[in-house]
């Protein structure tokens, strides 16, 4: 065998293929064992193979509008529910009409299918009410009020941005505090300086925050309802039942009782004039961090009307005396919080408290994707069983394990001894595939779909593609008189080109369709991309050092017929004399191989 | 030996065994018949498009004891399409069928409450709307167009601008006959339909850019030399490349094959069949057109240059004098850089040399 040319060599693990393959290996072992480790063992499946939860929702006018459940109506709110549960990165949920007035959602089983569970059918209807009267209860009757009265006059308990009901929440972490701070677009400083709860964490201890009961001061509204005053004495926002009912299904224009979401053992329950601004005034939300505080917070815009009415709002609010100069953001019927306004404000609001990234992004979410044209009820929450059933995926990965069976005996036919490097190959391929995916389950939320099994099996038969153009440029070296080991060399850099090349066009389309659509596709343009780049690293750093270190052996180097590499078979001419314009710069040895 | 014998022998040598470009007028002709087959198929059959894309109706059984593939099987029985059958948490089976308005859905629910054995009036029948289907149906396009625009300027970028052409060419084809078989076999086009046709995005590619890869190394230098002709060169890529392609071609093409028969024959028609029969028509189609048209298409393009019109020029001018001194055009001194491997295997050969010469 010819001693190895130094300098000879392009950079690229040619150097010390040794070393590269073991690095390779240690890689690949340290991601199984990571996979074994975090538990994950199989790839989180899609709704179509492992089923999920479906949500019936059926659609409820407001009181005289009934002519609002309309196919109009029905399709907005499609397609902003749709919005809604892919905004929480579940992927592939599914959301459709069925029949005149519900909308099912499908949501696959999985890490986010609570949460979604509750964005679903929230119909983010965002009312600003200004309060008339307020009074604070205590959740727990055993805690009793702190009865120290809060220094400032303005803070005010605040509520969950989240809304969802009693029954929620494993570890309190949607229960924020929002006090919205209004800040004047000017100058972006906050006006009504909300108190910040200390932490998150729900203890029932009375805090600062609350107002003291004997500050109450039931002001009977100007227009004097006696019916709204009875409703107000009457309710008990401490029942869950109560203060789910209380704002619900109640006209924008009318004066309502309700409550806020029950914040650190006290909830307060009000009577709030008309709606003055709604949700869709305004133009966007998202979560941010603010500056000053580091606390999350949902950033409201309004729109140029919008902004008018929120001006008039915050205006005449200023002027009032407590509770009178409080406005309460009204979600769904729950008040999420309601601060006092001490100067008049225009485009923006914020809503701050101690949201967590989670519940903060959940409140922007729902407030940018609009408020649901009609309201909706969640009629039956269900769990289902696969779409397609267990049998479609078995034969699926049968059909697929045949199929690699085929190709692996066809390798072996065509490719005899160069089959011991193309399978393992495809081997770590297919492991590499599996832990990976496994692996992103609970990283990301990727759920395999029968769409992706099936990419992911015809992927392993693409990744075979790639040494297939490396073999049969190996092939054309030694056609050309080469003998093995500089034929392996010359031939790399040319395939590598190809591979490359080749790659990123799958991975351009991968790419742009994981950018461009939704749902099942993206979870499938996902595997793709995902497999295209294994296959660029196995090529790279598994089979070009295999094949590297394997020409350094007797059978392939000296191209035994078995080898794949019978130059006989391959129809190699005897070396030529180079004429000076051989352009290609490395010009193999001319040894003759000897035959075996 | 047999003549495949003789012929994989020759092919394994890298020899020109077939004038592809001499005859792609031919093949020319045969995708516009199959391309206008397939459109003409969409025009008057068009698609039959699944749940998902133009809503259908859905039926709730009370509980029962029924499996969900016996009802499944009874609903394509009743309702001709497919159906999609999940259990609910209490035992109750969901039905989805697709493409049936209400007429329909009454006389199917008559059927199911026979079969399942229970009063009519406790299945509930309820129409489905199209949904998110519509919204993956555009997204698709979208992507669809992007990665078009995308690929051309790439391709533009590291070949040149006809290869890109021809390339697009070659994938609209591939893609409008993968549409055209379904309208003619009447699958379902579902969501599994759509993300196989994206598939083939890539993969139609990738057999196109391996032969451009081998005819740009061919052609480089090609107005160095007086032997061959643009098309004689892509030619020689072509068939220098032909045991590259069917090999990545049938490498793919198993285990869908596998999908397809044995999956789909197993389970009949399912989510299955409906990526697999478009990943194999595409992956096929693909195959075929990075040989058959691509490369030919770039050798007309390219044909078609001032620098490559004269290089035709001196050629033919070179073989008319070589002609008429008798000698043989097939043994060329040999010319390495413009020519390598593929042409080498013919030296001293019998092989039937195919220069192209019309």
């Amino acid at each position: 065998m010819a001693a190895p040319k130094k300098g000879r060599r392009p950079a690229g693990g040619q150097g010390r293929p040794g070393r590269v393959l073991v690095l390779f290996l240690i890689a690949m072992v340290a991601l199984t064992g990571g996979m074994f480790w975090s538990g994950h063992t199989t790839p989180r499946l899609g709704i179509d193979l492992a089923g999920g939860t479906t949500i019936t929702l059926k659609a409820t006018a407001e009181p005289g509008k009934e002519s609002a459940v309309n196919e109009t109506n029905m399709n907005t709110a499609v397609s902003i529910i749709e919005r809604r549960v892919n905004g929480l990165g579940v992927s592939e949920a599914e959301v459709q009409t069925q029949g005149r007035e519900n909308i099912v959602v499908n949501i696959p089983r999985g890490t986010n299918e609570e949460q979604a569970k509750e964005q679903v059918g929230k119909t983010a209807q965002l009312y600003f009410r200004p309060v008339l009267t307020a009074q604070t209860q205590a959740m727990d009757p055993k805690a009793t009020p702190s009865a120290s009265p809060s220094g400032s006059p303005s803070p005010k308990p605040s509520a969950s941005a989240s809304g969802a009901t009693a029954d929620k929440g494993k570890d309190g972490k949607d229960k924020s505090t929002a006090t919205p701070k209004a800040s004047a677009t000017t100058q972006g400083r906050p006006v009504s300086e909300a108190l910040k709860a200390p932490s998150p964490t729900p203890t029932p201890s009375g805090s600062a925050s609350k107002k003291p009961k004997a500050s109450e001061s039931p002001k009977p509204p100007a227009n004097g309802e006696a019916a709204l005053q009875q409703k107000f004495a009457a309710l008990d926002c401490t029942d869950p039942k109560q203060r789910a009912a209380a704002g619900k299904a109640t006209k924008a224009e009318e004066p309502i009782v309700a409550c806020s979401t029950p914040e650190k053992g006290f909830v307060e329950k009000y009577v709030l004039g008309p709606a003055e601004v709604d949700g869709r005034d305004v133009k966007e939300a998202g979560a941010a961090i603010d500056q000053n505080s580091g606390q999350w917070i949902v950033n409201m815009t309004f729109t140029d009307a919008g902004s008018k009415k929120f001006q008039t709002i915050t205006g005449r609010l200023s002027q009032q005396q407590d509770p009178m100069n409080r406005f309460a953001i009204v979600l769904d019927g729950e008040v999420t919080s309601a601060p006092s306004v001490r100067q008049t404000l225009s485009a923006n609001a914020q809503i701050s408290g101690s949201f967590d990234q989670q519940s903060a992004q959940d409140l922007g979410n729902i407030l940018s994707y609009g408020a649901l044209p009609l309201a909706f009820d969640t009629q039956s929450v269900d769990t289902v069983t696969a779409a397609l059933g267990g049998e479609q995926l078995q034969a699926g990965l049968i059909a697929g394990a045949i199929g690699l069976a085929l190709v692996v005996l066809y390798l072996i036919v065509y490719y005899r001894g160069l089959s011991l490097i193309a399978l393992p190959s495809l081997l770590a391929s297919a492991i590499l595939t599996y832990v990976i995916m496994s692996l992103l389950g609970p990283a990301i939320g990727f759920a395999l779909n029968l769409p992706a099994v099936c990419g992911a099996i015809v992927a392993i038969g693409i990744t075979a593609d790639s040494f297939i153009v490396y073999f049969e440029r190996i092939r054309d070296e030694v056609r050309e008189g080469r003998t093995l080991r500089p034929a392996v060399e010359r031939a790399w850099p040319r395939a590598r080109r190809t591979i490359l090349v080749s790659d990123f066009v799958s991975f351009l389309a991968a790419a742009v369709l994981f950018v461009v659509t939704v749902g099942k596709v993206q979870g499938f343009a996902f595997t793709l991309g995902l497999t295209t780049l294994l296959d660029v690293v196995v090529v790279f750093f598994f089979t070009k050092p295999l094949m590297t270190l394997l020409a350094r052996t007797k059978f392939y180097g000296d191209g035994h017929p078995w080898s794949g590499l019978d130059p006989k078979r391959l129809g190699a001419k005897p070396p030529l004399r180079r004429t000076r314009r051989a352009a290609s710069s490395a010009a193999g040895p001319v040894d003759h191989p000897k035959e075996a | 030996m047999s003549k495949r014998d003789r012929l994989s022998a020759r092919l394994n040598r890298g020899e020109v065994v077939y004038d592809f470009i001499g005859n792609r007028k031919i093949w020319y002709g045969i995708s516009i018949l199959i391309t206008i087959t397939a459109i003409v198929a969409l025009a008057v059959r068009g698609l039959n498009m699944g749940i998902e894309f133009q809503g259908g109706a859905v039926f709730t059984t009370p509980k029962t004891e029924v499996s969900v593939s016996q009802a499944q099987e009874f609903a394509e029985e009743a309702s001709g399409h497919d159906a999609i059958v999940q259990q609910l948490g209490d035992g109750k089976l969901r039905i989805q069928v697709g493409g049936i308005d209400t007429e329909k859905s009454d006389q199917i629910r008559t059927e199911l409450a026979e079969e399942l054995g229970v009063t009519e009036s406790t299945i509930a029948a309820e129409l489905v709307g199209p949904s998110w289907g519509e919204q993956i149906a555009t997204k698709a396009w979208t992507g669809l167009g992007v990665f078009m625009i995308l690929v051309v300027l790439y391709l533009a970028i590291a070949f040149e601008w006809r290869m890109a052409i021809a390339a697009l060419v070659a994938l609209i084809h591939d893609l409008t006959i993968t549409v055209g078989i379904y309208s003619l076999v009447g699958f379902e086009v579902t969501v599994g339909t759509v993300i196989g046709l994206l598939t083939i995005l890539g993969y139609s590619l990738y057999d196109t850019v391996v032969v451009f890869d081998s005819l740009k190394e061919q052609t480089k230098d090609a107005t160095k030399q007086t032997r061959y002709t643009y098309g004689d060169l892509a030619n020689i890529s072509i068939n220098s490349t032909l045991i590259r392609s069917i090999n990545t071609t049938v490498v793919a093409l198993l285990p869908v094959a596998g999908l397809l028969f044995i999956g789909g024959g197993v389970l009949g028609a399912g989510m299955l069949n409906d990526i697999s029969l478009s990943l194999f028509v595409g992956l096929a189609a693909g195959a075929y057109s990075s040989i058959f048209i691509a490369t030919p298409l770039v050798a007309d393009l390219k044909e078609r240059e001032p620098a490559m019109k004269a290089l035709r020029k001196r050629v033919l001018a070179k073989r008319a004098s070589a002609a008429a001194k008798g000698e043989s055009v097939d043994e060329p001194e040999s010319h390495e850089d413009a020519v390598p491997a593929a042409v080498v295997g013919q030296r001293g050969r019998r092989g039937r040399s195919t220069d192209g010469r019309r």
